[in-house]
């Protein structure tokens, strides 16, 4: 596939929490237009990267270029779609309350709302609160003020957690068609099997990147037939 | 500072209080319902009323706004919501300046209702003026506020939030003449009392005062509030260490 130009650059990225390195060295780039999964088990430093890349986390070396800007430069507040993991909306106001003000703050029109509801399919769920949906639910309304105003970036932290297959599938089909849109989509799971969904994989673990290639040449690299063996069998060569 | 997403802020902020009306209740009548408590105490003194009902009507919005605002604001943080907004365009000023617009309309509901009950039904008889007595509740009510902002970016958690008001009220509520006059307070206690937010707040209801004494005691409390809220500005970080 066509790449386009380059969207995401991670240099020899640092990032030490409370005294211990969370983060050791990690170096990556990304391009318009890639659907890329961060892979790892809890604790890896997913999150934490993903924050580094929103400009919300200190860090304590490296460079990270978003849209040749230095991340959390205040020309790139709005140009980064993010979903935080365990929602990260307001749980006292109904769902499109929740997206009018994250519209609002964008200065996104009061139509953009209506579109990412039909997106995460909420549309039926709009006037409900949001302490009174499923976890599932929850997750789809912090995607949906993600993909406000169709950011050129995508950052999201364990979109598919807790949701059905079916959903699963659908989602990842809309990531997919962001991705070919031209949106860089950077997707993190604790889930292998996700894997394959991905056309590019980043694998941490202990905050080392292991791994960035595609998954067909993770399997024919580790000779495995399952992401989890893989991902195994990359453990044992590097420790 | 951008007006519209400070508006936007006070709606949602607004908003989030219309889905719990129990809060906007307790909001609302608690500081009336203790004045009320007091003046029925007080019924067979009625000139003890008059003396300490309208320092108490700029202390109980102080306590009631410092609570709600801090812990608020701290869930705002402990849910992630507050990290969201930092990757939006908003900026700090407009998210404190949207939180002190909705207390403040809160506080302003709040100080007009307690000064109304007291002099109507609770039959408070004070030589100052109704509307000075309502001036002090409502600066009352936006310090509490502006404090609660403040001490919620130190806070870890609504256990320390709520913590920190018997750490930062009750000392002045100690000092602010309430118990005993500041004048007959030990010197060193003195010079702190009478720089204190809640003893110009008292000052401020005292009758038969300059005009020059209330600007001074207003210009205490005003400057006490713009602090906290510069403060609050200050304390809260869009980048996690």
């Amino acid at each position: 596939m066509k790449r386009g130009k380059i969207t995401v650059d991670v240099a020899e990225l640092r990032v030490v929490r409370e005294g211990s390195e969370i983060l050791h060295s990690l170096s990556f780039r990304a391009s318009e237009g890639e659907l890329i999964g961060l892979l790892g088990p809890s604790g890896s430093g997913k999150s934490t990267l993903m924050r580094s890349l929103l400009g919300v986390q200190v860090i304590a070396g490296g460079a990270l270029q978003i849209l040749t800007k230095p991340a959390g430069a205040r020309s790139l507040r709005g140009k980064l779609g993010y979903m935080a993991q365990g929602s990260a909306v307001y749980l006292d106001l109904s769902v499109e309350e929740n997206l009018h003000y994250f519209a609002g703050v964008l200065n996104e029109p009061r139509e953009e709302v209506a579109r990412v509801l039909e997106v995460v399919s909420l549309t039926s769920f709009a006037r409900r609160v949001v302490s009174s949906l499923s976890g599932g639910e929850r997750t789809r309304v912090s995607l949906a003020t993600a993909l406000l105003g169709s950011p050129p970036i995508l950052i999201l932290d364990e979109p598919t957690v807790g949701l059905d297959p079916i959903l699963r599938r659908d989602l990842w089909d809309t990531f997919k068609k962001l991705a070919e849109s031209g949106t860089t989509v950077l997707v993190s799971s604790h889930v292998m099997d996700e894997a394959a969904r991905c056309e590019r994989l980043l694998l941490l673990r202990d905050g080392h990147l292991l791994f960035d290639d595609s998954p067909t040449n993770l399997l024919a690299a580790s000779k495995s037939s399952s992401y989890d063996d893989a991902f195994e069998r990359l453990i044992e060569q590097h420790s | 500072m951008n007006l519209r997403r400070v508006l936007l802020t006070t709606r949602r902020i607004l908003q989030q209080l219309r889905h719990d009306p129990r809060t906007i209740g307790l909001l609302l009548l608690v500081p009336s319902a203790l004045i009320g408590l007091l003046a029925w105490t007080l019924s067979r003194r009625p000139s003890s009323f008059a003396s300490i009902g309208p320092q108490l009507l700029g202390v109980f919005p102080l306590i009631v706004m410092f609570l709600v605002t801090s812990v608020i604001t701290l869930r705002e943080r402990t849910v992630g919501t507050l990290e969201r907004l930092f990757t939006l365009p908003l900026t700090k000023g407009e998210f404190i300046a949207g939180y002190a617009f909705a207390f403040g309309l809160l506080a302003v509901v709040q100080s007009m209702l307690v000064a109304t009950l007291s002099y109507t039904w609770f039959g408070l008889s004070h030589q100052g003026i109704p509307w000075r007595i309502g001036l002090v509740a409502l600066c009352a009510g936006l310090l509490g506020t502006a404090l609660g902002l403040a001490l919620s970016a130190v806070a870890h958690s609504e256990f320390q939030a709520v913590q920190f008001m018997p750490a930062f009220i009750l000392p002045q509520l100690l000092l602010c003449g309430l118990f005993v006059p500041v004048g007959q307070l030990p010197a060193a206690l003195r010079l702190i009392a009478d720089v204190l937010p809640m003893t110009a707040a008292i000052h401020a209801i005292a009758p038969w005062q300059s005009t020059a004494f209330y600007t001074g005691q207003f210009a205490i409390m005003v400057a006490y509030i713009l602090g906290a809220l510069a403060a609050g500005a200050a304390t809260i970080r869009r980048k996690t260490k």
